[in-house]
């Protein structure tokens, strides 16, 4: 195998590791905020590729318009759901959550597949970053790179808007202690929506940046949702550095995994989340529960 | 201006408060004081809206509160000091300090802050949990003034602190008194709150059973200790 070769796989893996990076990003600090698995996160990202898809079909909006709007709009979905759904199970335990936000999924891409099948449609690569560019060691498609930056980017402002602003302060001490925060005169509630909402409109650019790579199908989150899962649960549930961090390196391992051994590309990523649970349960990055 | 009437509330299942009825006029500086698990912490919780399942009334400015979600009511002007601290870990000195949002024009400037607590400013980066107990009650009380409260809720602001700290505290609420801030106290620690305190209720069991002037408390203070078990 030569260098070129190996160079084009792990720029496959930081691909395929920049979707999964935003959307486990956008699970942890759901996970982080409100305790609940958001199972309905791929079909929120399935969304965001029909968005971009619907917008420029019926709408005539170009890619970088749709980049900005879909997510917003997959956002609004999951604040109207927050507020409708998710919050009156709130008080009872996550399990409902869970089983609320399967079903969800479950409406949501079959829904979906009444209007446009499974088979899927394919979105046109943005103009300006069609075509590939020489890196030296190896050609590579800039839309591709640009994935990469862009999803990079996002992750880190994230990371700081989070850490060290003081919007992120509020959203950190509600994590910690919400009952406390309400009382010093933080709207928890509103700040909960928003933190939903915010997650999964990341996972509705994962889906825009998708679009153009991939087919849009009904079943697309579906697919991709089991392995960020697996991403989650290898950087520890509800950590901001863990998700971006291990959503990357998967996607590298993932990618060079499925190379070097091609019958272990399905399982490695499982295999490899079995390994970490074995040795560090709480995840690469999560601290035990309680310690947070 | 606080005015709780006939006040139920609940833990779960468990009645706490039962029919408590207390004034706190502005200005003064009122301790509650009674056993563990008397209900002193509940009231101060139930006042604050922490607690959601209660009856009966609260009134602040002479408007009802007891209905309102617990962020309203911070805005209205109560500062919580909670007996635990309330300190976040996952925050630096500085975001504890200045996560509550300003909401009275006696808010505490940071310098003011600073120039009492300058150990706050030493370790403003540090996280919060890092300092120490009686640094972490500092910070805590510091927090509530900086919003610039009408009402300060103090639980048991002296517990297992040094005696020089304790005093620390006590000038301190004298200082936040002389500013015009009504304080109501909750401590068990009957000598620190005859220095401090106006007047004082005695809770037993979910009610208040006595309105004490200062003077009879301290006159009393033998006969309180030993009830109090402390």
């Amino acid at each position: 195998m030569g260098a070129g070769y190996l160079a084009l796989q792990i720029f496959n893996g930081l691909v395929s590791g920049a979707y999964f990076a935003l959307l486990s990003l956008g699970l942890a600090i759901i996970f982080g905020m409100m305790r609940i698995v958001n199972f309905a996160h791929g079909a929120m990202y399935m969304l965001g590729a029909f968005g971009a898809y619907l917008a420029a079909k019926y709408l005539g909006l170009p890619f970088w318009w749709a980049l900005v709007l879909a997510p917003v709009a997959v956002g609004l979905l999951g604040a109207l759901f927050e507020r409708t759904l998710i919050r009156r199970l709130m008080p009872l335990d996550p399990l409902y959550n869970l089983l609320l936000t399967f079903g969800l999924a479950l409406v949501i891409e079959d829904f979906m597949k009444l209007f446009f099948g499974t088979q899927g449609t394919p979105y046109a690569m943005p103009a300006g970053l069609s075509g590939v560019i020489d890196l030296g060691i190896t050609v590579y498609p800039i839309y591709r790179l640009a994935v990469i930056a862009i999803s990079t980017l996002v992750c880190l402002a994230v990371w700081f808007a989070i850490e060290k602003t003081p919007l992120g302060a509020k959203i950190r001490a509600a994590t910690e202690n919400p009952q406390l925060t309400e009382a010093f005169g933080i709207d928890v509630s509103r700040l909960t929506t928003f933190v939903f909402a915010f997650g999964v409109g990341l996972a509705g650019l994962a889906g825009v940046l998708a679009a153009p790579t991939t087919n849009v199908t009904p079943v697309m989150g579906s697919d991709i949702i089991i392995t960020t899962f697996a991403v989650v649960v290898i950087g520890g549930m509800g950590s901001i550095k863990g998700s971006i961090f291990t959503g990357f390196i998967v996607g590298i391992i993932a990618a060079l995994g499925a190379v070097l051994y091609p019958p272990i590309a399905n399982t490695l990523i499982f295999l490899l989340m079995a390994a970490v649970l074995i040795v560090r349960p709480t995840g690469l990055f999560g601290a035990p529960e309680g310690q947070r | 201006m606080l005015e709780v009437r006939e006040l139920h509330a609940w833990y779960d299942e468990s009645h706490a408060l039962h029919g408590v009825g207390l004034d706190v006029g502005k200005g003064e500086v009122v301790t509650l004081v009674g056993r563990n698990g008397a209900g002193k912490s509940t009231t101060l919780k139930s006042i604050v809206g922490i607690i959601r399942k209660k009856r009966g009334s609260i009134r602040l400015h002479d408007e009802p509160i007891e209905r309102q979600p617990s962020h309203r009511i911070a805005r209205m002007g109560v500062a919580f000091v909670p007996e635990e601290r309330g300190i976040y870990a996952g925050l630096s000195v500085m975001e504890n300090l200045t996560l509550p949002p300003v909401v009275g024009a006696s808010a505490w400037p940071l310098e003011r802050i600073f120039a009492l607590f300058p150990r706050l400013r030493e370790r403003a980066r540090s996280p919060g949990t890092t300092l120490s107990g009686g640094e972490q009650q500092m910070l805590a009380i510091a927090r509530a003034l900086r919003t610039g409260p009408s009402l300060l809720l103090l639980d048991e602001p002296t517990e297992g602190l040094a005696p020089s700290i304790v005093k620390a505290i006590r000038d301190l609420i004298l200082e936040i008194k002389r500013d015009g801030i009504t304080v109501l106290l909750v401590s068990q620690n009957v000598r620190f709150a005859a220095k401090v305190s106006d007047r004082h209720y005695l809770m037993v069991n979910g009610r208040i059973v006595e309105s004490l002037a200062n003077a009879q408390v301290i006159d009393r203070e033998h006969e309180l200790l030993e009830y109090l078990g402390v």
